[in-house]
C-alpha cells in the first residue's frame, strides 16, 4: 500500500506544502505567498490535499518545518527546522550535493551536507542585509517588481556598488544612485553584487563543497545565482523545485517517520 | 524545584558574605573598591581592603531584567550603545542611577505591576480562571511592583529626611542595588580592552584613584620573561598605590594567605568543572555560571576555597547515586562559548531542555582556573585571560575541554557586548568542526541588554545543531 506523507514549510513570507507518495514521487505541490501568522498556512494545506485530490486523513504522516513550524500543533506529526529540510530536499534533487545556499525571506543559511544529512551550518546574524527582504525592499523604492529584477539585472551594462553592511544604509545609497539618474538596471547590478557578497562571506566560513546547491525563492533570480557563483568561483546548481525544497525536504522527513511508525 | 544542595548554599553565602562586608566596611567609614573580575585580588586582600565586582553586579542586574534601563541611563548620557552592557550597566550605576520600586508617594505602597507574577493554582492544581476577565488569574504572592529609573543623587538632595531614608530603603529592597559607591577602581584589562576606558570613567566621574595592571594581548602562547617583568612592576606600582588608599602597609603574611587561598580555590573549581568530564554529566553546565561569582567576588577567600570542596562532594554523591542537577535526561553534550545572556537565560536554557542538551564544556574551568607557585608565577597567571590569550591558546583551551568533556557540539553565543571574543569566534568555530570533527552553532545576543536577543533564531539554531549533532553521530555510526 502507497505511503503518502505531507511537507509544510511556513517560512515568514511563504508557506509551502508537498504531498509525496512512497518518498520520492510528487503527487502534489502549493504555495501561498503569505508566511507565519496568516491564514497563509491553511490555504497552503487545503489547496495541495484539492490539488491531490486527497484529504488531511489521507496522508501517513506530516512534519512542519520553516519559522512557523511550531504554529502547526495538531496538523503535524513532529517539526524539524529548515536547515535539516532543506539539506534533505536539496539532496534528493541533486545527489551529489555538499553546500546548499537557501536564502529565504529574512534569513541566510549555508548547510554542509555528507551523505545526504547536514552535519554543520552557518546562518546569518540579525542584520536583513543579504536576504529576501533586503530584494524586498530594494524592489519597492526602485519601483519594480521583485520577480522583474533577473530580468532587468540582465540588460545591465555596468555595476554600481551598493553597501552590503545594512539594509537601511543600502537603501539610502540605492535612493541617491536614483537622484543622481543612475540607469536602475545597474542598480540592480549591484544590489545582486551586494547580496552576493555577503552570502559568499558566509559559505567561506563554512567551507564551500562541489556541489554547491542554491535553494528558496531568491534562488529563481539568475541575476543574484550568476553573482553568487562568480564570487565563489564555481558553478551553483538549482531546480525549479527551489521554492519548495524546504517542504520537499519535510516530506521527505515525514516518510521516514511514516515508515518507522509502521514498523513499531 | 530540588533544593539546593549544601555546596550550592555555601557558594551563595560566600558572595553575600563579600558584599555585605563591604557594605558595612563602607559604614564604618572605611575605603571600598571596585575590581575587575580578573585584577589579582590577592593584592587588595593583602591590605584587608573590600573590594566588589561590577562585573558580577552587573549580571545580576541583568539576570533581574533591570539591565535594558540602566544601559538606556548609560546612553543617555553619551555613552554609545555597541559598548559593552556591563560597563553600561556599571556606569550608569556609578553615576548614582538605580532601578528601583514605584510606590504610591500618599501611601508608600508600592504600586504592582498587574502583568506580572505566576498564575495562581487552584487545590487541583489547575490554573483559576477570573470570571470577570476569563483569563488565567495571577498569584498575588509571586506579583512584583512596577519599577523605574531613579538617581541617588536625586533623593540625596530630598530635604525631608524622612522621606530621604524611606526612598533609599525603597531601592535596598533590591539586592543588586545594596552595592556602595567606589572609594577606588581596580583595572586589569586582561579581560577586554573596553574595560580600561569602562574603569577610567567611573574613575574620572567619581573623582577617585584608578590602580591599573595592563596586560597586553599575547601573540605567544608562553608569557616570556619581558611580560613578567613588565607586569611585576606594575604589581610594585599598585601596591604603593594600595598603601595610600589603605593608609596601611604591605602586609607579606596576609598577601601570602590570599594567594594559598586563591590557589586552594583554583583548584577545587577545576575539580567542581571536572565532574562534568561524566557521562551523562551530575550537573547542569550553567551551573557553572552560577557558581563564577564565587570564582570572581571571593578567590582569595578561604570560604570560597571550602565551599567548592563541599560542592565537589556534593557532585561525587550525585555521580555515585547516579543523580544530577540537569532536570531532563541528557541526550547530547555542548560546549556553551561565551557569557550566558543574563536577561534571557530562560529562553537560553528552554530549547536546550526540549532537546535535551546539556553544556558540559565552558571555558571558564580554564580561564579561571590558574595555579601558581609563586609572584612570577602570578603575574603569568594574570596574563591569560579568554581576550589576552592568543588564537592558538585560546583554541587549544577550548579543544582540551571538548575532548576531556566529551561534547557532540559547540554552541557559539555572538556576544553584542562582547567585540573581541566575538570576533575570533569565526575562526575558532572552524577550528573546533575540522579539529573535532563537531557541528558548530552560532547565534547573536547579548549578556546584559535583551535588545540583542531574538528567541524564535535561538530556537532555530538550537534544533539546527541539535539535528547536525545526530546526523554527525549517524554517520560515524556508518
Amino acid at each position: 500500500m502507497a505511503i503518502y506523507t505531507l511537507g509544510i514549510d511556513v517560512g515568514s513570507t511563504a508557506s509551502k506544502c508537498i504531498i509525496l507518495k512512497d518518498g520520492k514521487d510528487i503527487v502534489a505541490k502549493s504555495l501561498i505567498s503569505v508566511g507565519t501568522g496568516t491564514t497563509g498556512p491553511q490555504r497552503a494545506i487545503d489547496e495541495v490535499l484539492a490539488n491531490a485530490g486527497m484529504k488531511a486523513e489521507d496522508m501517513d504522516y506530516t512534519l512542519a518545518t520553516g519559522y512557523g513550524r511550531n504554529s502547526l500543533d495538531g496538523i503535524a506529526d513532529k517539526q524539524m527546522s529548515e536547515l535539516s529540510c532543506h539539506a534533505k530536499g536539496a539532496s534528493f534533487l541533486f545527489p551529489h550535493v555538499h553546500t546548499v545556499i537557501d536564502i529565504g525571506g529574512q534569513d541566510v543559511k549555508v548547510l554542509h551536507i555528507e551523505n545526504g544529512a547536514m552535519v554543520n551550518f552557518q546562518m546569518n546574524d540579525k542584520c536583513a542585509a543579504g536576504t529576501g527582504r533586503f530584494l524586498d525592499v530594494m524592489a519597492r523604492v526602485l519601483e519594480v517588481h521583485v520577480e522583474d529584477l533577473e530580468k532587468l539585472d540582465a540588460e545591465s551594462t555596468k555595476t554600481v556598488a551598493i553597501s552590503s553592511t545594512c539594509t537601511v544604509f543600502a537603501e539610502s545609497e540605492v535612493i541617491s544612485q536614483l537622484s543622481l539618474g543612475t540607469d536602475k538596471r545597474d542598480i540592480i547590478r549591484g544590489i545582486h553584487k551586494s547580496v552576493a557578497g555577503r552570502v559568499v562571506g558566509l559559505a567561506h566560513r563554512i567551507g564551500i563543497v562541489p556541489d554547491v546547491v542554491m535553494t528558496g525563492g531568491v534562488a529563481q533570480n539568475h541575476g543574484i545565482v550568476n553573482a553568487i557563483s562568480e564570487q565563489l568561483g564555481c558553478p551553483i546548481k538549482t531546480s525549479p523545485l527551489t521554492q519548495y525544497n524546504g517542504a520537499l525536504g519535510a516530506a521527505l522527513f515525514a516518510y521516514i517517520g511514516a515508515r518507522k511508525r509502521a514498523k513499531k | 524545584m530540588a533544593k539546593p544542595s549544601p555546596g550550592v548554599v555555601a557558594l551563595r553565602k560566600v558572595v553575600d558574605d563579600v558584599y555585605e562586608e563591604a557594605r558595612l566596611a563602607k559604614l564604618r567609614g572605611e575605603p571600598v573598591g571596585w575590581s575587575s573580575s580578573k585584577f589579582p585580588c590577592e593584592l587588595a586582600a593583602a591590605f584587608g581592603l573590600h573590594v566588589v565586582y561590577p562585573e558580577n553586579q552587573a549580571a545580576g542586574i541583568a539576570a533581574n531584567r533591570n539591565g535594558e534601563m540602566l544601559c538606556q541611563a548609560a546612553e543617555d548620557l553619551g555613552y554609545d550603545n555597541d559598548i559593552c552592557g556591563y560597563a553600561r550597566i556599571s556606569l550608569a550605576y556609578a553615576a548614582g542611577y538605580r532601578v528601583g520600586r514605584k510606590f504610591d508617594p500618599e501611601t508608600k505602597e508600592f504600586i504592582i505591576n498587574p502583568a506580572s507574577g505566576k498564575p495562581l493554582k487552584g487545590e487541583d492544581g489547575k490554573p483559576v480562571i477570573d470570571p470577570e476577565t476569563g483569563k488565567p488569574k495571577k498569584d498575588p504572592k509571586t506579583q512584583t511592583p512596577f519599577e523605574e529609573l531613579v538617581n541617588i543623587h536625586d533623593i540625596e538632595a530630598i530635604e525631608d529626611p524622612e522621606e530621604r531614608e524611606f526612598r533609599m530603603n525603597a531601592l535596598k529592597q533590591i539586592r543588586q542595588n545594596r552595592m556602595p559607591q567606589p572609594d577606588f577602581v581596580l583595572c586589569c584589562n586582561n579581560i577586554c580592552n573596553c574595560m580600561t576606558k569602562w574603569y577610567e570613567n567611573i574613575a574620572r566621574m567619581c573623582n577617585i584613584p584608578l590602580v591599573m595592571i595592563d596586560i597586553p594581548y599575547n601573540n605567544d602562547v608562553d608569557v616570556d620573561d619581558s611580560k613578567v617583568a613588565y607586569v611585576r612592576a606594575q604589581f610594585d606600582a599598585a601596591i604603593e598605590q594600595l598603601e595610600k588608599i589603605s593608609g596601611r602597609k604591605f602586609d607579606q603574611k596576609k598577601f601570602d594567605e590570599a594567594c594559598a587561598n586563591a590557589n586552594r580555590t583554583a583548584k577545587a573549581w577545576l575539580k567542581v568543572c571536572d565532574y562534568l568530564q561524566y557521562k551523562p554529566a551530575p550537573m547542569s553546565g550553567f551551573d557553572l555560571f552560577n557558581h563564577m561569582a564565587d570564582v570572581v567576588t571571593a578567590r582569595a577567600k578561604v570560604e570560597a576555597a571550602e565551599a567548592f570542596e563541599l560542592l565537589a562532594k556534593d557532585l561525587e554523591e550525585n555521580v555515585k547515586n547516579g543523580t544530577s542537577t540537569l532536570p531532563f535526561p541528557e541526550k547530547k553534550r555542548v560546549m556553551f562559548e561565551g557569557i550566558p545572556c543574563w536577561p534571557k537565560l530562560p529562553a537560553l536554557f528552554k530549547p536546550l531542555k526540549e532537546n535535551g542538551i546539556n553544556v558540559t564544556a565552558v571555558v571558564y574551568a580554564p580561564a579561571f582556573g590558574f595555579v601558581y607557585n609563586d609572584i612570577d608565577g602570578m603575574a603569568r597567571a594574570y596574563y591569560k585571560a579568554p581576550n589576552s590569550v592568543s588564537i592558538e591558546q585560546g583554541v587549544a583551551w577550548r579543544e582540551g575541554i571538548c575532548r576531556d568533556n566529551k561534547v557532540d557540539g559547540v554552541l557559539v553565543h555572538y556576544n553584542r557586548s562582547c567585540k573581541p571574543w566575538s570576533g575570533y569566534m569565526a575562526e575558532m568555530q572552524r577550528r573546533f568542526t575540522k579539529d573535532l570533527g563537531v557541528p558548530c552553532a552560532g547565534f547573536d545576543g547579548d549578556q546584559a541588554d535583551p535588545r540583542n536577543f531574538n528567541e524564535a533564531q535561538y530556537v532555530t539554531r538550537v534544533q539546527g545543531l541539535m539535528e547536525a549533532m545526530e546526523a554527525n553521530e549517524n554517520a560515524k555510526e556508518a
